[in-house]
């Protein structure tokens, strides 16, 4: 009984990040995401995926860190990146920004530019 | 561009005259009285929404100060600004399509002027809060070669000006840490009240604060070496609309202005 629920759980954590990097890869087939934003998510499918294959691995890097229960770890995997992810788009947003506001700038300038002619 | 001058046409002559001697700081020695009824002054009036204000603002920057050029930039206003403005004949008018807030559009007032060369830059806010019958006060130190920046300020002497007490608190902040950091003796630093030369526009048409600038670029521009001076004015509370300043606000003013410095202060090179 035991075994089946863990098996159930693994299959369905292989096939819930095989789905991911699936997602990720179909958006940028269709210019949906640009390459630079899917890398991170990626990355993520990707250690998810190793994570849910050798069931192991999780046990020992909890072990390593120093966390007791080993679902805790996933979380913090989780947790940790999402934040890069977020970091990341808040970067992007600034530059956004500051590229928003040459353009809004350049093209007041210009305008004036055109009616002083 | 528009029609080439030939090269010995009077116009041309005489434009080309203008240029060299305002390009040159070094003659301000020898010529200083002349030279100041001839170098390219600019009035920048950045507004937002200021279809009250902005009308009586302009009637009394033309009145007093008939050797600038005035310039409003209307910061993506959704009423009547750029319309009003336009009415005066005098003014120039830059429409920016989306609000940048008032650091991106004063900046754009910096652009426009390191474009058009002009050798002074006096920055009014749109509100009416400035006074341009005080401009020639913070014009003369500029001129005479005394400051790279010259700020209006309304603490140094008691003037009309009614301040809240919250605001009040948060200024003399500003006061003590320009006074530990720059060890200079600031009293206004948000005044957007402010006189700048040549040097100091070239620096801030390419670097400028977007939100809240004013209390930043002091330490910026100290950073690259421009000498600034408080000089006395007298301001008014406002008349119309809106103070962009509420309480809530405040307190993410003092934290972003905080923020700013140290950061700069972090900032070694650039």
């Amino acid at each position: 009984m035991e075994n089946v629920q863990v098996f159930r759980i693994q299959v369905l954590a292989i096939v819930g990040s095989g789905l991911l990097i699936i997602f990720i890869l179909e958006l940028i087939r269709r210019k949906r995401l640009k390459e630079e934003f899917s890398i991170l998510w990626l990355g993520m499918g990707v250690v998810f995926l190793v994570i849910s294959l050798f069931r192991g691995l999780l046990d020992k890097f909890s072990y390593f860190v120093g966390i007791g229960y080993p679902p805790a770890a996933l979380f913090l995997i989780l947790i940790m990146g999402l934040m890069v992810i977020l970091i990341h788009f808040s970067v992007a947003i600034s530059e956004l920004k500051e590229a928003n506001k040459k353009l809004t700038q350049e093209l007041g300038l210009l305008k004036k530019e055109t009616e002083d002619r | 561009m528009g029609k080439v001058l030939p090269e010995d046409s009077p116009l041309s002559f005489s434009v080309g005259v203008v240029v060299t001697l305002t390009i040159s700081p070094g003659r301000y020695i020898f010529l200083a009285g002349l030279i100041q009824e001839f170098v390219k002054k600019i009035i920048i009036i950045p507004a937002y929404n200021e279809e009250d204000n902005i009308g009586r603002v302009l009637t009394a920057a033309e009145e007093c100060c008939p050797d600038f050029d005035i310039l409003v930039i209307n910061d993506g206003s959704t009423d009547r600004t750029s319309e009003t403005a336009r009415k005066f004949g005098s003014v120039g008018v830059i429409d920016l399509p989306v609000n940048l807030g008032i650091g991106g559009a004063v900046q754009t007032g910096f652009i426009y002027s390191r474009k058009k060369g002009y050798e002074v830059a006096v920055q009014i806010d749109g509100d009416g809060q400035h006074k341009p019958s005080e401009v020639r006060k913070i014009l003369s130190p500029l001129l005479d070669g005394e400051a790279d920046v010259v700020i209006g300020s309304r603490f140094i002497k008691k003037g009309s000006y009614k301040s809240l007490s919250f605001r009040k608190i948060g200024i003399k902040l500003f006061e003590l840490t320009n006074r530990l950091l720059l060890g200079e003796r600031i009293t206004d630093s948000t005044s957007g009240f402010r006189a700048y030369n040549r040097k100091s526009i070239e620096l801030l048409s390419k670097d400028y604060p977007d939100d809240y600038p004013e209390p930043e670029a002091i330490y910026f521009l100290k950073k690259k070496g421009m000498t600034i001076i408080e000089v006395p004015v007298e301001m008014d509370t406002r008349h119309g609309g809106k103070s962009s300043i509420s309480l809530v606000r405040s307190v993410y003013y003092m934290v972003k202005v905080f923020l700013a410095i140290f950061v700069l202060i972090l900032r070694k090179h650039d």
